[in-house]
């Protein structure tokens, strides 16, 4: 994980970022949005940037990323492994796929793999009932999934 | 005007993309080059249908033909049988489209009969992308009659004769709320939609975003002129990135067409609206955190009143109704308030989308007219429970509702009798159940997601709900004792009749429902250690039945040596001994081991 995020060229885009939002209502979520798919987290030196442009104190903003759950401080890896634990997934076992990626991803929930490359994540309902049990990576949706399925979605990434 | 005389509508909805349906659109394009059709057929990339499970869908009009789970390799047969030929191929139809060799359109379709559409009315038809389908259904022809034939006070007066109800959970009457923000002083006064679907299984919202998102935008509009507002906010889940993108699309369309901005439709009637993100905190779908989210800070519940029409956003008064509530209002208005009295029951009129999924043979969105039964709904529209298996509870209402039994099927679904059952009508999704699901461990997966998604604000929700996890992991675990059942409830009570929001005030609902209907599950796991529907691991022993042919490979396999038996004799588990490693079921030839 020794990927340098703090580079000038990402705070640049930053700049731009705080510029287009300064003085609208409401800003500091769409910031924090738009920081995160630049830097793949919010980390303090990212805050500490919104906080002196946005004349906020850093608790507030720090305060408001560690409440929402979609903002991270730390980078995730480069797969992140979705698996949904809606209601109508959990029924379908849900709880099985976890398992069975633990093992093989070698990843816990909410945590990263110790080669930096894939992250899980245990996911609210996204809505995608229809075909549960459902897991997401990155962009990836795959459904009516059962436990030896998981083999094969792990081995292409 | 370019006129077609075949149309393919490819379901464009989040289930069927998340199947493929966008390689789909891409082979028909293909097919229809090759052979020369783009001319005379048109494809439309619709929202979604509603019959998820069935994904990736495909409807050819005027036939009305409906293909399932449609693979890129079938593209070449309908596009040379049907769309060149005029021949249905009726292999890759629907399994209940075709019933005794005859043809059944979409609409003759069990899932479809039964339904009546009017929020999801153009869901599924029109392509959301595309401003001038909406406005070819009628579309923005209700704010046009509101902003040049009806005066404010008319409005409301239609909404409230109407009967609408808020569907987002609490049921509360859509036109008095319209009343109050109208009547709130303000030189300022906002209007927002909520749209952070949170509950588990629940996306009636997020299809009509993708399906028709230009009926949100002019039901806003309509509600602002009615109550005096001239900005709009949708507050959406971050969760659901392609309603998102279409909502966009058709907010810069309605610009476009000045449909929104300054001087709609002649008048001195301005109105914009802005998209406003959440970032993933279910406590953020209660109004007051929604309000908080939307200003930029922690979602946390502020104390009622004062309500959020009299100070809401930045302390102004603000109109804040959900999705689908909102996308009833076009129709009342253009049908009159008494055409929408007279669908559903004596207190709860209209229709109700609801999210059909779990253990049913139709997972997807259907939309009825209140008073329609359970039984209906799970038998003959969701076409009952798959694999033979036995009915045992239908949960409505997300983590804020209840588990209903058997028992009640036949219950004319509305709010009151929902909420008289212990459940509550939420925001619209119904988790089937089977013999298979354990309601103690159902009950714990609510807890644990409320437990997850409090926002620590109050204490009865923050510790509370925490305590009463710790008893139901205790029980699931198989370390229940007497006494925990009761404290359960004296804890549900206290938490319901203490909390700060509804967040609080409906997470013990789950428990206390399954403890309602199903008490015995929950006195099977304390008294006698036992999981009655084989869920909860810790309460599990294996046995060894009739089936062993004392082969020995258990005991081989066995890591803690908790089998015995002599070769080619009934072997047997010491279930003080077993780990449940579950070591030996894998082995075993002849599945004779079981979990019991």
């Amino acid at each position: 994980m020794a990927k340098n995020i703090f580079t000038q060229e990402n705070f640049a885009k930053l700049d731009v970022v705080i510029a287009k939002h300064k003085g609208q209502r409401g800003a500091l979520m769409p910031i924090l949005h738009e920081a995160q798919k630049i830097f793949g987290c919010v980390p303090l030196e990212v805050q500490k940037k919104v906080s002196e442009e946005l004349n906020m104190p850093l608790a507030e903003i720090y305060g408001v990323v560690t409440f929402y759950s979609q903002f991270t401080l730390e980078p995730k890896g480069d797969y992140v492994i979705g698996v949904c634990l809606g209601t109508a997934c959990y029924v379908k076992g849900a709880q099985k796929l976890i398992d069975k990626i633990k093992e093989l991803a070698k990843v816990e929930v909410d945590g990263t793999s110790a080669d930096g490359k894939f992250s899980l994540v245990a996911t609210r309902c996204i809505g995608a009932c229809g075909l549960a049990p459902v897991l997401t990576v990155n962009e990836d949706v795959y459904g009516r999934l059962v436990e030896s399925d998981v083999p094969g979605i792990i081995a292409k990434y | 005007m370019e006129l077609y005389r075949s149309h393919v509508l490819i379901c464009g909805g989040t289930g069927c993309t998340s199947s493929g349906s966008k390689s789909i659109e891409q082979a028909f394009n293909e097919e229809l080059e090759k052979h020369n059709l783009a001319k005379e057929v048109k494809l439309v990339r619709t929202g979604c249908f509603g019959l998820c499970e069935a994904g990736p869908i495909v409807i050819v009009y005027p036939e009305g033909s409906f293909y399932s789970h449609v693979k890129v390799e079938d593209i070449a047969r309908i596009t040379e049988e049907h769309l060149l030929k005029g021949r249905i191929v009726t292999d890759l139809l629907f399994k209940e489209a075709v019933v005794e060799d005859q043809i059944r359109s979409i609409n003759e379709v069990d899932f479809y009969k039964k339904q009546q559409r009017v929020a999801l009315r153009n869901c599924g038809v029109i392509d959301p992308e595309d401003i001038t389908e909406y406005i070819a259904f009628d579309g923005y022809k209700a704010l046009a009659k509101v902003l040049t034939e009806m005066s404010r006070e008319e409005v409301i007066e239609t909404i409230k004769k109407s009967g609408l109800r808020g569907r987002g959970g609490g049921g509360f009457p859509s036109g008095l709320k319209w009343e109050f923000t109208y009547k709130a002083q303000g030189d300022q006064k906002y209007v927002a939609c909520n749209a952070d679907e949170g509950d588990p299984g629940a996306f009636m919202d997020r299809s009509v975003l993708e399906g028709d998102p230009h009926a949100l935008i002019e039901a806003m509009a309509i509600a602002a002129y009615a109550v005096g507002s001239n900005q709009g906010y949708v507050y959406v889940r971050a969760e659901y990135p392609i309603a998102v993108d279409r909502l966009q699309i058709a907010i810069n369309q309605a610009r476009e067409y000045g449909l929104l901005g300054k001087g709609i439709f002649g008048t001195d009637f301005e109105f914009d609206l802005e998209i406003k993100l959440g970032a993933g905190a279910f406590v953020c779908g209660e109004e007051t955190a929604l309000l908080n989210s939307i200003e930029g800070k922690r979602g946390m519940p502020r104390p009622r009143p004062p309500f959020p029409a009299i100070k809401g956003l930045w302390e102004k008064p603000t109109l804040l109704n959900n999705v689908e509530t909102y996308a009833n209002v076009p129709q009342i208005i253009l049908n009159g308030a008494e055409w929408f009295a007279n669908i559903g029951t004596e207190k709860s009129k209209g229709t109700k989308v609801f999210a059909l999924g779990g253990k049913i043979n139709n997972t997807g969105l259907l939309e009825i007219p209140m008073g329609t039964t359970l039984r209906e709904v799970i038998f003959e529209i969701g076409g009952g429970i798959p694999n033979g298996k036995e009915f045992k509870a239908v949960q409505t209402g997300g983590p804020s509702g209840g588990c209903i039994p058997a028992s009640c099927l036949d219950t004319p679904i509305d709010y009151d009798n929902l909420i008289s059952l212990g459940s509550m009508m939420g925001s619209g999704g119904m988790i089937v159940m089977d013999e298979d699901n354990c309601m103690v461990d159902i009950a714990r997966f609510f807890l644990d997601f409320t437990v997850d998604e409090s926002c620590g604000k109050c204490p009865p929700c923050r510790i509370g709900t925490k305590r009463m996890l710790e008893l139901l992991d205790k029980i699931t675990e198989g370390h229940g004792e007497v006494g925990d059942i009761e404290k359960l409830e004296k804890l549900a009570e206290n938490i319901k009749a203490s909390s700060l929001c509804g967040l609080g005030q409906t997470a013990p609902n789950p428990v206390l429902s399954a403890l309602r209907y199903f008490r015995e599950e929950f006195e099977a796991h304390v008294y006698h250690k036992q999981c009655p529907a084989g869920v909860c691991q810790g309460l599990l022993n294996f046995h060894i039945t009739d089936g062993c042919k004392g082969c020995t490979l258990c005991t081989k396999a066995c890591p803690v040596n908790a089998i015995s038996g002599e070769k080619k004799e009934l072997h047997v588990i010491d279930t003080d001994k077993c780990v449940k490693c579950g070591a030996c079921v894998d082995k075993c030839p002849f599945k004779a081991i079981i979990k019991k």
